[in-house]
Parts: structure tokens; C-alpha cells; sequence
């Protein structure tokens, strides 16, 4: 059984035709991606503005828009906001409740898996601003469904729980790649090592420890770097709480949109997105060393090295 | 799922790449010009978008017969609307003729997007009739330091509107001018006892925007006597700022005569109009915008069959009589859209021409098509207004007492530290507490204390 | 066994309830379109076709959902077919630095996508004569989604077995005829997967369609569900509610094809 080792390079691709292959996505991501983003970084270091004196005649500032942002305490505040946001609803949320559902779902087949797995991808491909009306019928303080159903009226899911609404909105939008990910993953367990363990009295979590996780430790790094960098990014919760009410929900992209395009401070946005990056850098690095240090099971060498 | 062959892909890529060049504006002789606003036809502004697609551009082509005239129709936001157009004016591109709220000529100016119509339209723009049409204090949502850079297409008064069948129950009477801040609470007060949910509405909040300052804080700076910048200076935590959060404290502080969590909702703007119109508030302040297309009995947002007989308007009082700005007893605000000429226009005497002709008295009468409101245009409006009481009120006793905004780029973000102290009140702060966190933040937007006066 | 039953059990009412969680929010759109006068509550509609009557008068409505399929399904297809390619031969082929790569330009989408880069991005679409295409905003959006997609897609095909192609290349087929007909039969849900999710991507995308496109009639359909509101931003709930309906059709059928066609996950087609 030949695994699969990028090395061996099994098609004859040669490096020439390799290149070839790959360059037709670099050249477009050079262009409208490499290109776009250190011209970005470069407008962090300038005081440039949307419109005004600035606007006319940008000035280089240094790293003037990095210590501004880095002692503005609404950027701290929004920094801590989203590290709740993005820890709640990305780590813990999505791919828990994915894993979860992927468990429970491995071995039923039938209407059930079917319905349930619709109605998780449903609510992952609606586009975002059907999406955000959707939530905000559901929460709505006066005439919201939610409120209906509990017999809560007048309660103001979004004002007094801002930042939990907006995380389990979040749960709500995203757990089905998780879903699909741990999914195929555990496909690769093979049932007979898990029939061994139960037999040999292992309880649910320990068969998950021993068994489970040590086959599927890289799905759960890449999916936890893509669902982390795709949560820190998300700017849907604009449409739920505009950020508010005061801030409690102002998650750094939100932050850069009212920076950037509603006080027209260019550069200072542009600065706070590349901080954005390096926090996600951090977020990568800490993902990698968690899941990919201890390889010692054999199953996790032969499943291929993690992509990094 | 088939893989195109990479020749094909290239191909489609080049017959793609080919047909997206060629959108220049010269074909076979004839010349293109461009509009572009915030309105779209079924959408937002709908009525104004279908004006000049329905009216202007064949009456324009009608003159002009090698002209052809496009619009281009947005419906956003404002601020994604004014983004996208300093987008366009920066890389020298856009429509020839464009719409933009007054407040932001003096940025655009500053930032070399705009340049005066003389110098962009030639010596015709001088000549215009219309400029005899247009009073001075209207013309003046146009001029950025002294020179002219757009057109003004009309213009708002903000007053207090209420509920008269609520007055009537809390035994107020009906015709209700307040002198003073303290008449307005004292109604709130009465309204209350007699079970009205909200009695006072006076937008607050950053969630609400620019509302809040328009109808909130600035007619308030004003009635308390102080502009918000006057003589290169900002107001910063005065005695008159410190007046207006106050004022908020006494409506939102815990006495129930205004609804906290109303100012903080993403929809809270909405949620007044449709609660004024229900008659769960009674008192609320708004621009004439309010009445002729919130409360408007037929095509409202939200509709008050009854308006006319239920809803009266009053004056916005100032703190105390004669301490408002200048002296007055009232106070207003008025802000307004203008037309400014794109300077990279490349028929810019043309574009000058339909400027001048979407401002002609003609089509402004057209554009308003029987519904009233207030035009730039003198003439115009001594024609229309006559058939609505209400706008007429704005224009003879709410314009003569009127201010506006200063259009200079920071003060977006003065106008957001502005909501930030009257959210921080409205969230249980003191007044003197976020006047003093004002302070801080103003002085760190307009460049140090020297340029924030006492 | 008692615990296998009690287990077995809780699975269920878990399933239960997580299923009423995801479905609570999309009553909404089930029921407003369809009522007289829709309200954000969800309820028993009074109903009628009315509103979608109404928005077969909205001007730009219907051409929307053409541009957005236009624009959706060129960038799905562009991501699908680049990334594809680069997967492959980054699975395949070691070549230099190509995990510190990969890594790196996934972070940089991040940048991308985001509301600061707006400035960057619209000067080159300008410089390039690309404002006011859809090609524009094809090559804008795809670049931003290829990153990802690569980074998924590998993962995917380092997960397919490599002897077929040994086998194929063994009987004199080329590079790109070993790619065509063995290794894309191989990965189709994930090659599927990957369309759906970038068209899913665009199809909600606002703000870089509404800066590069100028012609409403261009304009995709997430920009004119945004311009049905009124003069003073209150919503026209018989038209959004109608409008988000028929606007969410197409990715949802695309998903029910897709599933259906070639399945939807994340895993190649053949056991090892």
C-alpha cells in the first residue's frame, strides 16, 4: 500500500512541471494579493487619510500608528474581545460541537445524518447578508422570535449579552466545516483499534485519547488554523451589534472598519490589520507547537507530516 | 468536474481582459456624462434616483443632442457611498457630476478631490441665475473657505415633534412651544405620571450615528449658546457641553422619561419612529425628514394616518430664554446634499451645464413632483410650501434661527467623540465624567489643547 | 448494555436539540417572504406572492442574481481550477520554502480581505483598467479565496493514493493527462467542496464589489439587498425578506447538486 509521501513524487512531475503548475495561482495571488498587502503594510507606517490635508499629502509617521493603536484602550479592549470571540466560538464552539456532531453522526446513515448535516451546512453557505437579518430576527429585542418562544419580551439579547450573542451566532455560522473536516478524518480511525479499546474497557473520552486523536492531530491543526484565522477576520457580527452597544462587541475587524472607512484613518487601519496578521502568526506558531511537538504515535508519523 | 486546457484559460483571460478596456467616454462622436448619488431606483432615495433617470436625462438630451447623459445609482451607507467616491476623485476617475452631503466639501477640498466650480465650469458658472434664488445661508452648504464648490440641493430645519392626543392625556395642552429645557422635562414628567411608555426622545448613543449629534447633541450646544467650533476652536468640556450631557443625564439617568437601551440598539433610529407613530413616545426631536417621510400618512416608513391632526411641532428651546447661540431663544441645525463638479471631468464646461440645468427652477420643481420640501431655490419654495403648513414653519421661523456644521475632515471624528459622551451617560456615567473623557479625546483628534477652546 | 442504551439516548436528544439550534434562525426565511405583512417575528405567514412580485418590479433585482452567478461562478471556478493545479504539484513535488509559503500567504488573505487594503486594492484595479468589470472582481475575490483553497485541497491530495499514478505514468501518460483523469476523479468532493465554499465566499461579499463595480446593473446581488432600504435606513422588510430568499436559492441548489453529484466533504473517494 503506497502512502502517500510528497517526496517520492509518484506522477513524474519533475520540478519544472511543478512550477509550472503552481504558477498561474502565484502569479494571481502575487498580483492581487502579495502586491495589495505590503502596500497595506506600507500605509501602516503613514499618517494617510481618506480625505482632508492628509489625503493630499500623505506623510511617512514611522511606527506612529503602531504605538497609537497599541495604547488606544479600545484597541486593547477590542484585542481582548476578540481573543474571547475567537477562543468561544472558533475553538471551543465550532470545533467542538463539529467534532461532536461528526462522533455522533460516524456511524448512522438515514434521513437524520442527512437533515442534520443540511441544516449545518445550510447555515454555513448563506450568504452573510441574508445571514445577518436572519440573527437579527431571531434576537431582536422587541418583535424577536427568541424572545417569543422563551416568553421573554423586552429582553435584549443583544445589548446586555453582546459578545455571547455574536459568539454563538458565530457557532451557529461556522461548525459545519468543522463538521465536514472531523468527518473525513474520522474515516481514518479504523474501527477495529476502537472496537479493541471498548473491549478492552476504555471509557468514550479515553478511547477519544488513545485512539482517536493521535490519527486525526493534523485534521484538528488545520482545521483549528483555518477556523481561528477565519473567525479573526469575521466581520459579520457588524451586522448583528454594529460593535455595540458601546464597544462590548467590537471585535478587531469591526475595529478597522469604523478606524478605516467610517473615521477615514487609512494608515492607522492599515496598521492595526498588520498587528492583526502578526497576533495570527502567534495563533499559528502555538497551534503548531501544541499539535505537532508530540508526535509519538506511529499512526500520526505514517498520516503524513502536518503541512508545515 | 473537467479541467479546462491551459490554452483555453488563457484565452478566456485575454478575451476578458480585452473586453473590460474600452470604457472610455468618447464613441463615434458623441460625448458621455455621468451622475452618480446615493440613491437607486427601488431602493434607497428611489424617488430622486428615478428623477434624473426619468426627467433630467431626456430633458437634458433633449437640448443636447450629442450628449448622452448615464447615472450611476448607489444605496448604501453613507460613509461606504462617501468612501467609494474619495476612491474614485483620488485616482482622477468618476461620474462628472456628483452628490455629496454638504459636510463633506470642506475634506474633499482639502484633500484636492474637489476644486471651485469657477475654476472647473469657467466664467459661466458666475453668470448662473440661479445664485439670486439661493439664500446665503443655504449657499453656504457649498462653500468651503470662501469659494464655491457645489450646488445646494435643499435643506432641513430640526424641531421637537409631539404627540397631541398623549398631551391631551396628560392634560398638556396642544399647542406646546417650551421655552426652556426645564419645560421639556417638566412635560416628560407629567407624561409619564399620565402612563406614557417613553416621553422624551433625544437621539443619543454612538449606534445611532450622526443622528445623534444632528438631533441631539448640536441643537442642544447651541441652545446652551455654544457652537461646536467657532473661531478655530473646538468646544471641548465646557460649561455649555457639560449643560447638554446633563440635559441627556435628566432624560436617561434613571428618571424613565427616555428609554437607555433605545440608544444603544443597531436599529434604535427605527425603532423611535416606529414607537413615535405607535404613541409610545411623545416627544420627539427630528428634522422636517421625519415628517414628510417617516410619519407621511401614505408612502411613510412609518405611517401616521392621522399625522395632520395628532402631531404638532415646536420650536427647540433654548436652555433659557435668549441663551442660545447669538443671543436667541431658539435653536436649530440644518445640514443639506450639494452637486459638485468632478475636476477630472473631461467635458467640464458640459458638466457644468447639466449641473446648472438639475438646478434650474424647472427641474427642481420636477424633482419634488407635488410633494413638498424645502428646495435651495427661493422662487421654488414660495410656490411649493404653501401646501404644507409644517415645511413652511421650517423654512419662515426654524431656518432664520438655524446653524450648521463645520465642514472640516476631523469632524466626523468629533462628532463620534460627541455620541461616545453621550453613550457614556446614557450607560450611567456622570456628566462631568464624560465631558472630562471628551475633553481627552478631542484633544488627541485635533492636534493638542491649543486648538480646543474652554 | 444499559449504558450503550442511556448513551445512545443523550446522542439523540443532543442531535435534537443542535438540529432546532440551526434550524430556529432559518424559520425566518421560510416564513416572512411569504407573508402579507412581513415583520422581523417569525409567525404563521399571511400569505401571499405579493413580495416577490415586488421585486420582480425592483429594476435591478432579478440582473443581480445574474451578476452574482457571473461573478460567483467565475471566481469558483478560477479558484477551483488554480488551486487545484498549485495542490497537486505542491503535494507531490517538494519544492523549496513551500510550507513557509503557504503559510504566509494564508495570513496575508487575512490582510486582503480586510477593510484596510481597500486603498491598495482599488488603485490596482483602477491601473489595470479592471474597475467596473466582473473580471475585476473575479481576479480580486479569487485571489483573496486561493490561499485557503490550496491549503485545503493539498491536504487533501497528500491524502490520495499515489500507485495509480505510478501506474499511468508507467504506460506513457502525461503530467497534465495523469492530473485530468486520475488524480481529479480522486479528489472530486474535494474539488466540489472547494467550489461550493468559494462561491458561498463571493456570494455574501460586499465591500470589494461595491468599490470596484460603478453600473448598478453590475452589481452582484449581496449590493442591492443592501440598497432596499428607505431614505432614512429603514428596512423594506417584504423586499429584503423576498430578495433573501430567492438570492439564497442558487448556492443552495449548487450545494444540493454538488451533494448529490459528487458528495460533500472532505475526504478522496477511494480507502486505502
Amino acid at each position: 500500500m503506497a502512502r502517500p509521501t510528497s517526496a517520492a513524487d509518484a506522477a513524474g512531475l519533475g520540478r519544472g512541471r511543478a512550477v509550472a503548475f503552481v504558477l498561474p495561482a502565484l502569479v494571481l495571488i502575487g498580483v492581487f494579493l502579495l502586491f495589495p498587502a505590503l502596500w497595506t503594510v506600507y500605509l501602516g507606517l503613514t499618517d494617510y487619510r481618506l480625505t482632508g490635508l492628509a489625503a493630499a499629502d500623505p506623510q511617512v509617521v514611522g511606527l506612529d500608528n503602531y504605538t497609537t493603536a497599541l495604547a488606544d484602550p479600545r484597541f486593547l479592549s477590542s484585542l481582548w474581545l476578540t481573543l474571547l470571540y475567537v477562543g468561544g466560538s472558533a475553538v471551543v464552539g465550532q470545533a467542538g460541537l463539529g467534532f461532536a456532531l461528526a462522533w455522533i453522526l460516524r456511524s448512522r446513515t438515514g434521513p437524520l445524518r442527512r437533515i442534520v448535516e443540511g441544516a449545518v451546512l445550510l447555515s454555513w453557505i448563506l450568504p452573510s447578508t441574508v445571514v445577518g437579518m436572519l440573527w437579527f430576527a431571531l434576537l431582536d429585542r422587541d418583535d424577536g422570535t427568541l424572545n417569543a418562544l422563551l416568553h421573554t419580551p423586552g429582553f435584549a439579547w443583544l445589548l446586555d449579552y453582546p459578545l455571547l450573542s455574536i459568539i454563538v451566532f458565530n457557532v451557529w455560522r461556522g461548525t459545519a466545516f468543522s463538521m465536514m473536516l472531523y468527518s473525513a478524518a474520522l474515516e481514518n480511525v479504523p474501527p477495529s483499534h476502537l472496537e479493541t479499546a471498548r473491549l478492552a474497557g476504555a471509557s468514550v473520552p479515553q478511547q477519544l485519547r488513545d485512539v482517536v486523536l493521535p490519527t486525526i492531530r493534523r485534521h484538528v491543526l488545520t482545521n483549528l488554523l483555518l477556523i481561528s484565522l477565519w473567525t479573526f477576520n469575521d466581520f459579520t457580527p457588524f451586522v448583528l451589534t454594529g460593535g455595540g452597544p458601546e464597544g462590548r462587541s467590537e471585535i478587531l475587524p469591526v475595529y478597522v472598519y469604523r478606524v478605516a472607512l467610517q473615521d477615514g484613518q487609512l494608515g492607522v487601519g492599515a496598521a492595526i490589520s498588520f498587528l492583526i496578521l502578526l497576533i495570527n502568526l502567534v495563533f499559528a506558531l502555538a497551534y503548531l507547537r501544541l499539535l505537532r511537538g508530540r508526535r509519538r504515535t506511529p499512526e500520526a508519523a505514517a498520516a503524513g507530516g502536518p503541512p508545515a | 468536474m473537467r479541467l479546462p486546457s491551459r490554452p483555453a484559460l488563457v484565452a478566456a483571460a485575454a478575451v476578458l481582459a480585452l473586453t473590460s478596456c474600452g470604457s472610455g467616454t468618447q464613441s463615434g462622436g458623441s460625448i458621455t456624462l455621468t451622475i452618480t448619488a446615493n440613491s437607486i431606483e427601488g431602493g434607497k432615495n428611489s424617488e430622486s434616483a428615478a428623477w434624473i433617470k426619468k426627467w433630467v436625462i431626456p430633458e437634458f438630451e433633449k437640448t443636447h443632442q450629442n450628449v448622452k447623459v448615464l447615472f450611476q445609482g448607489n444605496g448604501v451607507d453613507d460613509e461606504q457611498y462617501k468612501t467609494k467616491i474619495a476612491l474614485d476623485l483620488k485616482s482622477r476617475t468618476g461620474a462628472d457630476v456628483i452628490d455629496l452631503d454638504g459636510i463633506w466639501v470642506g475634506e474633499f477640498a482639502q484633500a484636492g478631490y474637489i476644486k471651485p466650480l469657477t475654476e472647473v465650469g469657467g466664467a459661466g458658472v458666475e453668470q448662473w441665475e440661479g445664485w439670486s434664488q439661493i439664500p446665503q445661508a443655504v449657499q453656504g452648504l457649498g462653500i468651503f473657505d470662501g469659494k464655491k464648490y457645489g450646488l445646494p440641493q435643499g435643506t432641513d430645519g430640526r424641531v421637537l415633534f409631539y404627540n397631541k392626543a398623549l398631551f391631551r392625556k396628560a392634560g398638556l395642552p396642544e399647542t406646546w412651544q417650551p421655552t426652556s429645557w426645564q419645560q421639556i422635562i417638566d412635560a416628560g414628567v407629567k407624561l409619564k405620571a399620565a402612563g406614557v411608555p417613553t416621553p422624551v426622545q433625544i437621539d443619543a448613543g454612538t449606534a445611532m450615528g450622526e443622528a445623534t449629534t444632528m438631533q441631539g447633541v448640536l441643537p442642544l450646544l447651541a441652545g446652551a449658546g455654544s457652537e461646536i467650533y467657532a473661531s478655530g476652536k473646538w468646544a471641548g468640556a465646557s460649561q455649555a457641553v457639560k449643560d447638554v450631557l446633563g440635559f441627556y443625564q435628566q432624560i436617561y439617568g434613571g428618571s424613565g422619561l427616555g428609554d437607555p437601551k433605545l440608544q444603544q440598539e443597531a436599529k434604535g433610529r427605527d425603532k423611535s419612529f416606529a414607537q413615535f407613530a405607535a404613541g409610545k413616545i411623545a416627544i420627539l426631536a427630528e428634522s422636517d425628514y421625519f415628517w414628510r417621510s417617516v410619519i407621511e400618512p401614505k408612502a411613510g416608513v412609518a405611517p401616521m394616518p392621522d399625522r395632520d391632526q395628532v402631531v404638532g411641532y415646536a420650536k427647540i428651546p433654548a436652555r433659557q430664554p435668549g441663551g442660545g447661540i447669538r443671543g436667541q431663544d431658539f435653536v436649530s441645525m440644518s445640514g443639506g446634499a450639494v452637486r459638485v463638479l468632478n475636476p477630472f471631468s473631461k467635458n467640464p464646461k458640459l458638466a457644468w451645464e447639466l449641473l446648472a440645468f438639475m438646478h434650474s427652477a424647472a427641474a427642481t420643481k420636477s424633482q419634488l413632483a407635488g410633494q413638498a420640501r424645502i428646495s435651495s431655490r427661493t422662487d421654488v419654495n414660495e410656490e411649493v410650501l404653501t401646501a404644507d403648513p409644517m415645511l413652511k414653519y421650517v423654512a419662515d421661523e426654524v431656518l432664520p434661527v438655524t446653524a450648521y456644521r463645520p465642514g472640516l475632515a476631523v469632524y466626523p471624528q468629533v462628532s463620534t467623540a460627541l455620541q461616545e459622551a453621550t453613550a457614556a451617560v446614557v450607560g450611567g456615567k456622570s456628566a462631568d465624567e464624560a465631558a472630562a473623557a471628551y475633553q481627552g479625546r478631542l484633544e488627541g483628534l485635533v492636534g493638542g489643547a491649543a486648538n480646543v477652546g474652554g | 448494555m444499559i449504558r450503550h442504551t442511556v448513551g445512545r439516548l443523550a446522542a439523540t436528544v443532543f442531535v435534537a436539540v443542535v438540529l432546532a439550534f440551526f434550524a430556529l434562525p432559518m424559520l425566518w426565511l421560510a416564513s416572512a417572504p411569504f407573508d402579507d405583512t412581513p415583520t422581523i417575528t417569525t409567525s404563521i405567514p399571511e400569505f401571499t406572492l405579493r413580495n416577490f412580485a415586488a421585486v420582480l418590479d425592483n429594476p435591478y433585482a432579478l440582473g443581480s442574481i445574474r451578476n452574482s452567478l457571473i461573478q460567483g461562478g467565475g471566481a469558483a471556478l478560477l479558484v477551483v481550477v488554480l488551486s487545484a493545479l498549485a495542490a497537486y504539484a505542491l503535494s507531490r513535488v517538494r519544492l523549496p520554502g513551500r510550507d513557509v509559503l503557504l503559510y504566509l500567504l494564508l495570513l496575508l488573505s487575512s490582510v486582503v480581505t480586510g477593510t484596510a487594503a481597500m486603498v491598495p486594492i482599488f488603485e490596482l484595479a483602477t491601473r489595470l483598467g479592471l474597475i467596473d468589470t466582473h473580471l475585476g472582481v473575479i481576479l480580486v475575490v479569487s485571489a483573496g479565496l486561493l490561499p485557503a483553497a490550496i491549503f485545503i485541497l493539498k491536504d487533501f491530495m497528500d491524502e490520495t493514493p499515489t500507485s495509480y499514478e505510478e501506474s499511468a505514468r508507467v504506460f506513457g501518460a502525461s503530467s497534465l493527462q495523469i492530473l485530468r483523469h486520475i488524480v481529479v476523479p480522486l479528489v472530486r468532493p474535494g474539488l466540489a467542496t472547494i467550489a461550493v465554499w468559494a462561491l458561498a465566499s463571493v456570494w455574501g461579499g460586499f465591500l470589494f464589489q461595491f468599490i470596484l463595480l460603478r453600473d448598478p446593473d453590475k452589481a452582484p446581488g449581496s449590493i442591492i439587498l443592501y440598497t432596499l432600504y428607505t431614505e432614512g435606513g429603514a428596512p423594506r422588510l417584504d423586499l429584503i425578506s423576498a430578495f433573501s430568499l430567492l438570492y439564497s436559492l442558487p448556492v443552495v441548489l449548487m450545494y444540493l447538486f454538488v451533494s448529490q453529484r459528487y458528495g460533500f466533504r472532505f475526504h478522496g473517494g477511494i480507502k486505502r
